[in-house]
């Protein structure tokens, strides 16, 4: 009986300090406002789940200076990971007087009640990096098919001719096939031609490096090592191929591309292991979709919004967007990530001979 | 493998009962019977034998039989089959543990933690302890974590299929929140010799060495199981079945060791440490032995420990366990402590490899470890399942995907073709089993 009580305790001890930490990582933000009233708008941030690091410390400062700039105020929620959740909080926003939305959305199906409606009442929404398949909203994003574009010409500038290897992402992933896309796009006459061999290609369940290393090596016994380059679609995955890469002593003498920006991943183009890491600005993203919608909530139309293209979306929607280029950082020029204060000096050099890369010295 | 002696008392019970086989189908059995070999695990022998065949002949330029290709094989099949061997226990006491991906990830975590951020302050970088505290706080932190969720599960009567389900919420959560959800790299250079690589590895010679200790433990024991069964009158084997099994044993394991001293080191890396165009065998990778380790370790606790009985009486009959005297609380707490210092072992064998730590670590292992366990025999009615059929089991896995990676086969066709092998083998293993009640 004594035991028993003692594993109960010790179990609503665990939980409370679970929900106390979540607190912590939630209650900054939820409610938080901007101290500048000057205008007379406000714009409503619905966060899909906020605890994810990045949103916190890349996206919504930047979102909150832009809205600063032209004068709205900031009002935010977090659905923590729920979809239901998301619907409550849009309401929400909207009632206590948003003017715009920005919506990271959980799931971007589950929201179109919710984005619908606040449409019907007259207040626009941002669909914020992932599609919400409905043409009133805007959609801010990175365009991930120039991501594939830049890998594979950063890669295709190394390694002219070859034979290569795709890593792909996820294969219930559209944005796996986007990347594909504008791999494809830079190679397809190298690929006519001959110059490049396609001797290996497969999905990586869930993104997963362990999943990419294996695949990796089993390509690399299928070529008996005649890889030239690898075209890995994110830096996670690069970092388990680099890892098959170097038990064959290949590794710095096979062009591997990746994109995100992980510290990691700067680390080995540092090192020279990783040929390019395609890096997005969380900051230029909160910026566009911040200064979008403080523009339509005091009264711009959607098709008058600065910088949009049409894009046609996988749902068959011809939706305004607005596609942010985004950089392909190399050895060339680390120093652009540094610069932004995107990555310490000590965590881009970790390794890294001095003398040998400008950025590190 | 070099178990495939599996004693009496490790099989199920109706197959001992079982009255004599028609006519025409009892050759075979019987020669089985008479040796005392399990014919479950021949089946399993035998699936893998053709799995292997059917990839050596339709892989381009037969790429899956060479020693290099085995070589991979036996590297990225040591992960599960680690934690399949804990997991065994765990089935076979009608438990089950969808944590141990998420328990991974949390203890692959920390692992890089420590020896990434916290020791070089300390000790140092590259510091010949780092890998020993790292590693030691692995383990330590898994059997901590599975000696929680067993009490949880044991003492307050929890299920454990809803406890693990929190903890595969909880602990890849806890993994996320250690690094923000960064990828830590790169690890120790002494700690990553234990993910294999070309440097962790054994060399030529040892690998020889070991092979022949082994083939000699092997006729040892089964010299002195001879001699203890004599004294103590009970049936003896054929000495034909004796002498059989010590060759075919020591031949498989002298095969596998020769065939996979094949495998050299690769030419760029023999070219940077200034062997140019030698042969240097690499030997069996670290995570192997350690695979085979844990594998022997854990089948002496399976048969030979009073815990290892206790198990398989539980699962057996929980109730006749119990009143039997079985302290069956606690016995069910150390499954789930075994199981996670396994975990630990399998997350810095696998950071080890990967070079890096991610949160994600092991998303999707746990069905890949029962799965092991499942195609290896293990019944979820409980007592009943071999640890060597586990790891066979894993091998199974990792063979077809293995293979059909080289073939080109798409993520998704394999997953559907293990899905079906999944449902085969344990189909196949039902309808025998009936058979042999009846």
């Amino acid at each position: 009986m004594k035991r028993r009580l003692l594993a109960i305790l010790a179990l609503s001890v665990l939980l409370l300090a679970a929900c106390s930490n979540d607190d912590d990582g939630g209650g900054g933000s939820t409610g938080a406002t901007g101290a500048t009233g000057g205008g007379n708008v406000t714009v409503g941030v619905s966060w899909n789940n906020y605890n994810e690091e990045r949103w916190a410390k890349w996206d919504e400062p930047a979102i909150q200076e832009a809205l600063q700039a032209c004068g709205a105020e900031y009002i935010s929620s977090d659905a923590g990971s729920s979809a239901e959740q998301q619907l409550a909080d849009v309401e929400n926003l909207i009632s206590q007087g948003a003017n715009a939305l920005i919506i990271l959305a959980q799931d971007g199906e589950a929201i179109l009640p919710a984005v619908q409606s606040a449409l019907d009442q007259g207040i626009p929404v941002v669909a914020y990096d992932r599609l919400i398949e409905n043409p009133g909203s805007l959609y801010v994003t990175f365009d991930n098919v120039e991501i594939g574009r830049l890998e594979a010409e950063a890669v295709f500038a190394e390694v002219p001719k070859g034979n290569y290897v795709f890593i792909k992402g996820n294969s219930t992933d559209a944005n796996a096939d986007f990347l594909r896309d504008g791999q494809q796009e830079v190679l397809q006459d190298a690929l006519d031609s001959g110059a490049i061999k396609n001797v290996g290609e497969s999905y990586t369940d869930n993104w997963d490096p362990a999943v990419a290393q294996t695949n990796m090596e089993q390509f690399l016994t299928d070529n008996n090592n005649n890889v030239d380059a690898v075209l890995s679609e994110n830096d996670g995955m690069a970092g388990g191929v680099v890892a098959a890469l170097e038990a064959q002593g290949l590794a710095g003498e096979v062009a591997v591309s990746g994109q995100d920006g992980d510290a990691a991943g700067l680390n080995r183009v540092a090192l020279g292991t990783q040929t390019v890491d395609v890096w997005k600005d969380a900051r230029e993203l909160g910026k566009a979709a911040g200064e979008s919608a403080c523009a339509m909530a005091q009264g711009t139309a959607l098709q008058d919004v600065a910088n949009t293209e049409a894009f046609d979306s996988p749902g068959g929607n011809q939706m305004t967007s607005i596609f942010l280029t985004p950089q392909a950082i190399t050895q060339d020029n680390l120093n652009v990530v540094l610069d932004a204060g995107w990555i310490t000096q000590e965590e881009l050099c970790q390794g890294v001979d001095p003398g040998t890369v400008d950025a590190c010295g | 493998m070099a178990e495939t002696k599996v004693s009496a008392a490790e099989r199920e019970p109706e197959a001992r009962a079982a009255p004599p086989e028609e006519q025409g189908k009892r050759s075979l059995r019987d020669l089985f019977r008479a040796a005392e070999v399990d014919s479950r695990l021949v089946g399993l022998l035998g699936g893998l034998a053709i799995i292997w065949i059917i990839f050596a002949v339709i892989t381009p330029n037969h790429t899956f039989l060479t020693p290099r290709n085995l070589w991979n094989l036996s590297v990225q099949t040591a992960v599960v089959a680690i934690m399949a061997t804990g997991m065994v226990l765990i089935i076979v006491t009608r438990n089950i543990d969808l944590s141990v991906g998420a328990v991974m990830a949390a203890v692959g975590m920390a692992m890089a933690v420590v020896q990434h951020d916290w020791l070089p302050e300390w000790i140092g970088f590259d510091h010949p302890l780092t890998w020993v505290i790292a590693v030691a706080v692995g383990l330590a932190l898994g059997a901590a974590i599975g000696a929680f969720q067993g009490t949880i599960i044991a003492y307050v009567g929890v299920p454990s299929f809803i406890v693990t389900l929190g903890g595969f919420l909880v602990w890849r959560g806890v993994a996320w929140w250690m690094a923000s959800g960064q990828t830590i790299a790169p690890m120790d250079t002494l700690f990553r010799k234990l993910g294999g690589g070309s440097t962790g590895t054994l060399g030529g010679t040892w690998s020889w060495i070991l092979g022949i200790a082994a083939c000699v433990g092997v006729a040892l024991l089964q010299f002195t199981k001879r001699r203890q069964r004599d004294r103590y009158g009970f049936r003896l084997r054929p000495m034909w079945a004796e002498i059989g099994i010590v060759v075919i044993v020591c031949a498989a394991i002298l095969v596998s060791v020769g065939f996979l001293n094949r495998y050299y080191l690769p030419p760029a890396l023999a070219a940077q440490a200034g062997k140019a165009g030698q042969n240097i065998s690499l030997g069996l990778a670290y995570p192997v032995l350690i695979a085979i380790g844990v594998g022997i370790v854990m089948t002496f606790i399976a048969t030979r420990r009073r815990f290892g009985r206790y198990v398989y009486g539980i699962g057996g009959n929980p109730e006749a366990a119990e009143l039997a005297g079985i302290k069956t609380r606690g016995t069910i707490v150390k499954t789930f402590t075994l199981m996670g210092l396994l975990v630990g072992l399998a997350a810095a064998v696998q950071i080890a490899r990967l070079n890096a730590a991610v949160s994600s670590l092991g998303t999707g292992m746990e069905l890949n470890v029962i799965a092991a366990a499942v195609i290896g025999g293990t019944s979820f009615s409980g007592g009943i399942g071999t640890i060597v059929g586990a790891l066979l089991g894993a091998l199974v896995m990792q063979s077809l995907v293995s293979g059909m990676v080289l073939m080109g086969i798409e993520a998704p066709l394999q997953d559907i073709v293990v899905g079906i092998v999944l449902v085969l083998a344990v189909t196949l293993d039902t309808i025998v089993r009936r058979r042999a009640a009846r």
